[in-house]
């Protein structure tokens, strides 16, 4: 067995083997979902029923407010207003909703008030004036003589199909499920080298602080104990991630079983148009969206801006660790390297979405440090093969270049004890 | 067959601007127990560093064992460095095999190796033990097996008594002894100069980045004595024995060492006069209760050297 299959190894087992390691790795996707059902359950709580009185002395909106679970409707024509502002304060009504009587029903749409102790929610606010604002039309209609069941089996819905230039046929929300695609494997970049790099960095704290590293670096290069490190430590984490990932699933499944199937099946009762077509959501649709997001050469992609990301960053954070003597002193040196990668994820964020082909999102994906997160965003839109070409490889051609820069920092930094370094001395230090 | 185990040529190393080894060249000859001596910031770790390959020479040559030094030679060098340690929440035994598998020793090997050790240092119930549960002293017998346990030719200790108890450094002193039974070579680096003088055959000095002297060490010890004798003797003519050495052309100065007698104490430098000469007269002229050749410790040589060259 080679010396660099045997520190892999035991990178991975002492990370693997780590309680911290054991506990994250069962107890964040517990957490997860979690947080999610919290989340589900906190929004499905309804509110209680609110009670709102109306005040419509004209009696024209009398059949206008339909109460339903969320609110009560007490209309009234002849009480005093004062009476029914009483109690709302009195809080026996939740609102008052004052229609004033006006012979030009124009005039009732700006004097219309709505009296509460509390601000109200805008939506419930909104609704209540689409309410007022859609009868006022409709008398309007009337009064001048337009028939509004005319207008209504008159209005159209336009939905297009989309196709491209080349005549394929496009698919239904193939953008949003691309946007979605290119955004989980970018920010699933991130989080994998932002949490994984800082493991390879401490495993580098650790073995400078045992000072055992002396005793490691007579047996064997440098070079071969950090790639060693990465290595392993990615494996750890590529264990770590199916580990979440299968069991995030299968608990979702069971939390989603035990919370959402019956109302899913209730709506569908209500709704024979849904059951059908969840019957045709049949394998030529997926396959047909598959083919569409080129699923393969997507995930191909992503494997190779991953592993080109990862080992970059990674060489970074195992050279910042070899360079100072505990994490708190690696603050410093961090920041640079969180940089790229943040403003990659807020490029990808505010420019790829609206505009994946600009300049500022064409840029960021061939400059190396953010190309493996901004290049993905960008592939599911379609990108000119030169333009993937040129960022891999200059990717790749940094990527050696920081491994080569990072061993030597490393090499030097392993042995320095005792004082944080400065800039200047880890350039120096490639000259040693 | 080359009768050095480690020869260096003219080796240079510079750090920045600074120069930490100057030419330094060395010959270890095979077998021998080697002092490498020097004050703090000499440069001996700067030169073990790149015996072990951890560095590279900016100029020179090591030859090991007949060959240039190369990257398969770390399997034939056992290396206890200063600054040492050991992974503390991994196992005992898996991280000296993890370690003797880093020297190129195969495992099934590196495991019957490891039990023959830890059953001579009386520490087989230590396999399954993390280092972080073990004492200090214990950690460090973990240390020299993980140094030798790959049954290298040459051994290279960095201040190996430096944190030790004495029973503990008893104990390793010998084990290296035992070492150098079984053919092995072994460098030392220290400052500590009774185990140098207890254990080397061989020293070298390096001071300032160079190297001062290097040779056998009964050698160099006879190079660096001045024929100076301590003499103690019972007479009640003191004042005229001194005058008579005196113009006898020895070179005399009263001294104060320890004896169980009273007598009078001298320290005699013999100028062209034998031992036997200074004998006789002292003889003639009283009862002899002391007679003893100051032979220069190498704490003395070091000094002498040390504050010479600065």
């Amino acid at each position: 067995m080679s010396v660099l299959s045997t520190i892999i190894q035991r990178e991975f087992l002492a990370k693997v083997k780590n309680k911290s390691f054991i506990v994250m790795t069962f107890l964040s996707p517990l957490l997860f979902v979690a947080i999610m059902g919290v989340v589900a359950f906190v929004a499905s709580i309804k509110g209680d029923q609110k009670q709102i009185a109306i005040h419509d002395a004209s009696g024209i909106f009398e059949k206008e407010f339909e109460s339903d679970k969320q609110t009560k409707f007490y209309y009234f024509k002849n009480e005093p207003l004062e009476v029914l502002k009483d109690s709302v304060q009195s809080e026996f009504y939740d609102g008052l909703l004052y229609i004033p009587v006006e012979d030009d029903l124009n005039k009732v749409a700006e004097k219309v008030q709505y009296i509460s102790n509390d601000s109200p929610n805008l939506d419930f606010v909104l609704d209540l004036e689409d309410i007022i604002a859609e009868k006022i039309t409709k008398e309007n209609y009337l009064k001048n003589g337009i028939d509004t069941k005319a207008i209504d089996s008159l209005k159209v819905n336009v939905s297009a199909k989309l196709s491209k230039s080349t005549g394929e046929d496009g698919l239904k929300g193939i953008n949003e499920i691309k946007t979605f695609i290119g955004f989980g494997f970018g920010y699933l970049i991130m989080m994998f080298i932002i949490i994984y790099g800082n493991m390879v960095m401490r495993s580098v704290i650790e073995e400078k602080t045992n000072r055992i590293i002396e005793i490691i670096i007579s047996s064997v290069k440098p070079f071969q104990l950090m790639m060693g490190k990465i290595i392993g430590t990615s494996f750890a984490g590529l264990l770590q991630f199916l580990v979440w990932v299968i069991l995030g699933g299968v608990l979702y499944g069971v939390l989603g079983a035990m919370l959402g199937t019956t109302s899913t099946a209730e709506q569908m009762m209500q709704q024979p148009e849904a059951m059908e077509a969840a019957s045709k959501f049949n394998f030529e649709i997926v396959k047909q969206y598959i083919e569409e997001l080129n699923i393969v050469s997507l995930v191909l992609y992503f494997l190779v801006y991953f592993i080109g990301g990862y080992f970059l960053y990674c060489s970074f954070y195992a050279a910042i660790g070899a360079a100072v003597d505990n994490e708190t002193d690696s603050q410093q040196f961090l920041l640079p390297i969180m940089l790229p990668l943040i403003l990659g994820i807020y490029i990808g964020f505010a420019t790829v979405i609206n505009d994946p082909h600009g300049t500022i999102a064409t840029v960021f994906s061939i400059v190396p440090l953010t190309s493996p997160i901004v290049m993905l965003m960008r592939i599911p839109f379609g990108v000119p093969w030169w333009q993937i070409a040129l960022s891999i490889v200059l990717l790749y051609g940094f990527f050696i270049f920081v491994v080569w820069v990072a061993a030597k920092i490393y090499r030097v930094g392993i042995l320095m004890y005792g004082k944080k370094p400065t800039w200047g001395e880890l350039l120096k230090w490639m000259k040693y | 067959m080359s009768s050095y185990i480690l020869e260096a040529k003219n080796i240079v190393k510079n750090y920045g601007s600074y120069r930490a080894l100057n030419n330094v060249s060395l010959q270890v000859p095979k077998g021998s127990i080697y002092g490498l001596l020097g004050p703090n910031g000499a440069g001996k770790t700067s030169l073990i560093r790149i015996i072990n390959q951890i560095t590279m020479p900016d100029s020179g040559q090591v030859i090991l064992d007949g060959e240039p030094l190369q990257p398969k030679h770390v399997q034939y060098i056992g290396y206890m460095p200063e600054e040492r340690g050991l992974y503390k929440t991994m196992k005992v035994g898996e991280q000296a095999l993890y370690l003797a598998q880093l020297k190129g020793m195969d495992k099934a090997e590196a495991k019957k190796q490891l039990h023959y050790w830890f059953e001579r240092l009386n520490i087989e119930g230590w396999w399954d033990k993390k280092i972080q549960e073990l004492s200090k002293g214990m950690a460090q017998k973990v240390q020299f097996v993980v140094t030798v346990l790959h049954q290298p030719k040459l051994l290279i200790f960095d201040e190996p008594f430096s944190g030790f108890d004495p029973v503990n450094a008893n104990l390793i002193k010998d084990e290296i002894l035992a070492l150098k039974e079984k053919g092995a070579s072994i460098i030392f680096s220290t400052h500590r100069m009774e185990s140098v003088e207890e254990l080397c055959d061989h020293i070298a000095l390096i001071h300032l980045s160079n190297k001062v002297l290097e040779g056998n060490l009964l050698d160099i010890k006879r190079s660096f004595k001045s024929n100076t004798f301590e003499v103690g003797i019972e007479t009640n003519q003191a004042e005229a024995l001194k005058q008579l050495l005196i113009t006898q052309n020895y070179v005399v100065q009263e001294a104060d060492f320890k004896t169980i007698h009273n007598d009078y104490k001298l320290l005699v430098q013999l100028q062209q006069h034998t031992a036997n000469d200074l004998l006789q007269l002292l003889i003639a002229n009283g009862q002899v209760t002391h007679f003893l050749e100051k032979i220069p410790s190498a704490n003395d040589i070091f000094i002498q050297t040390v504050s010479k060259k600065s």
